[in-house]
Formats: C-alpha cells, structure tokens, sequence
C-alpha cells in the first residue's frame, strides 16, 4: 500500500517546461505571417461581398488604389476619393502613378502589373469608371476589384 | 547536502516564460490583419486611339445578353424589368450555351461538351448562335449613379456562369474550377481546357451620364 502511495505521488509533477517553446512557435508564426500596415488608410473601406473570388499568386505585381469618401470630411470633402500609396490623388494623377508602380517593378514583370482596386461599397460608378479610364490609358489593363467572401445566410 | 541543493538550484522556474510569451502571442493575434489580396479579376479593355474611331462590329441583337443597372439600382435584363437578381446566372448559363446557329467550329465544341452542358442548349433562333468568339456577349451596362456594390453583384453573377461553365467541362464544380492556382502544369491543362473555345465575353460599357 505505502509503495503504491510513494508512486502517485511522484507523478503529480506535470513538466511544464516545453510549454514555452510550443507557444514560442505560434508566436513566431504569427510574427512571420504578420505584415504590419504601413500606412494608414485615409478612406472609408467597407469592402463589398461577392462570391466568385479568385487569388493573384505574385504579390509583388499587385498595386493597391483605395477609393472611397474620406473619413477626415472637414479636411478633403465628403466625395469619393482615390488613394494611392498614402496620398489622396485626382483621377488625372492615376497615370503618373501606375507608371511609378511600374518602374518599382523589374522590366520582365512591368506588363504583368494588376491593380488591387479597394473601393467602398457606397461608391457610386461614376468614379470607379473614370478610373478604369484613366487605367486603360496607363495601359494597366489587369484589374481586380477587391472584395471579401460573401456569408451564406439562409 | 550542499550538493543537493545546487542541484535544486540547477532547474530554471520556466512557468512565467509561457505567460510572457502568451501576453506577446496575443498581441500578435490582435495585430494581425491576414492580408486579403482577392477579389474579382477584371482585364479592361485595351485603350482607344483617339485618331481611329472605336471599330464598329457587327454582332447581332441577339448575341448580346443585355444588363442595364440605372442609378435606382434597378436592373432591365434583355429588356425586362427587375429588382434582383435571382435566377441571373442561370439565365446567363442557358444564355450562352444556347447553340442557335452555331457554324462548323460551334458544332464541334458543342459535340465535345458533356451531356449535362449539352442539355442546356436549346436552340432557341432568339438567343445567342454559338458560345465562341463572334457570338455570346454579356453586356453590362451601368450608370454613373448606380453603386459599385450593386454592379460587383452582377459582375460576380456572370462570372459564376462561366466558372461553372467551365468547371463542368473538366468536371469540377464551378468553385473547385475557380480556385485552381495554374501553377502545375497539371492545373494548367485543366484551366485551359475549361475555357478553351469559350471566352468570357463580358461587355463593360462606359456609363450614362444622363438621368441620375
């Protein structure tokens, strides 16, 4: 009886030593996988849904436009505009942009470049297509209208 | 003795380490915002030359599945009214594959679907003559009034008709089609043997400007 007793009792002991290195390496995931946000976005972005999403594998090709109503209205209005990089610009500039875009980008991808269009779902048409103008005009015809993945509710 | 109490000594209390790294692990849970870069893929048109006027090509009333959003987000589709969109992309779907007066290449495509896409074609003279290049277009059209989010749903609803489409030719579904990355060469095949003589003929018209 006392040897069965003396056993349990050294077994209480749960060694807890390994448990920092497991949580170590989910914290080196998230560190990795974290991108932290470099600049700060000037506009509304309430990302529409949609279903029929597909993914740009080359990250470095995609160039981001913001577009939506200012959230400083008493500073820029309350019109829609277009962010690029961490400027508001005009629809005129687009072009002076993508071919900045383009020149950070190596000569064998400057053709490939898609731009990542971030518009506010308030947005009304008149804008975005003013700006797919202007897109066609830079000749960077690869767009891709961001948008989250619609929740099915029935 | 004092042997054993440096032996005590030796062991490091390591039980905080894990709640110092928790408190870092949460703080990177909440930071993190995993990047999203996906969306609807969307290649503009080449841009016009303002010395040549826009080619004129002759397509056929027909041939074009029409969809006009106005600036109430009201949609007239082929000339009908609507307020949703339910049941589009099935139209669109019996739309382009309707095979009413397909020529030599359209009758070999149509022989090389399978039967459940076959099924769909009704041959109706009122609808598109053939899927390929020179027949089914869908147009859309909006207004400069009319919202971004209601022209995405359209967009998205037309662009599901071709995943499908073209999932049921490699016989995957429409999603399963959708997310093929086309980075073996094995994908690569399946993809462009989805689409292969079907392009997605989708119109972007520019906007009225009147009446918003």
């Amino acid at each position: 009886m006392s040897k069965f007793k003396k056993k349990t009792k050294a077994e209480t002991n749960i060694p807890t030593s390994a448990l920092p290195d497991i949580i170590f390496m989910l914290l080196f995931f998230f560190m990795v996988t974290t991108v932290l946000r470099e600049q700060e976005i000037l506009v509304e972005q309430k990302i529409p849904q949609a279903t029929q999403l597909q993914k740009i594998q080359k990250k470095t090709l995609i160039s981001y436009l913001y577009v939506g109503q200012p959230k400083n209205t008493s500073l820029y209005g309350s019109e829609p505009r277009i962010q690029a990089n961490d400027v508001l610009i005009n629809t005129t500039d687009i072009v002076l942009w993508v071919n900045q875009q383009k020149d950070a980008l190596s000569e064998a991808e400057r053709d490939q470049i898609w731009i990542s269009l971030k518009a506010d779902r308030d947005v009304k048409m008149g804008p975005i297509s003013d700006i797919q103008f202007e897109l066609r005009e830079a000749d960077a015809r690869k767009l891709m209208y961001a948008s989250v993945g619609k929740v099915e509710n029935n | 003795m004092a042997g054993k109490r440096g032996r005590m000594s030796q062991e490091v209390n390591a039980g905080s380490m894990a709640d110092i790294a928790f408190l870092l692990l949460i703080f990177f849970l909440v930071t993190t915002t995993i990047a999203s870069d996906k969306g609807i893929m969307n290649i503009l048109p080449p841009k016009q030359d303002p010395n040549q006027p826009p080619p004129e090509v002759e397509l056929n009333e027909r041939n074009i599945f029409n969809i006009l959003i106005n600036a109430n987000d009201d949609l007239l589709i082929e000339n009908e009214f609507r307020n949703n969109t339910d049941g589009l992309a099935d139209e669109i779907k019996q739309f382009i594959l309707n095979f009413g007066n397909p020529d030599e290449d359209a009758v070999a495509l149509y022989n090389s679907l399978p039967p459940s896409l076959r099924g769909m074609a009704d041959q109706s003279p009122e609808s598109s003559d053939h899927p390929m290049s020179g027949g089914a277009v869908i147009s859309i059209k909006t207004n400069r009034g009319t919202s971004y989010e209601k022209y995405l749903e359209v967009l998205d609803l037309v662009k599901q008709a071709y995943f499908e489409i073209y999932g049921e030719r490699v016989g995957l579904s429409g999603e399963e089609y959708r997310t093929l990355s086309g980075q073996t060469a094995a994908e690569k095949e399946l993809i462009d043997r989805g689409k292969e003589g079907i392009p997605m003929a989708i119109s972007i018209a520019e906007p009225d400007k009147i009446g918003s």
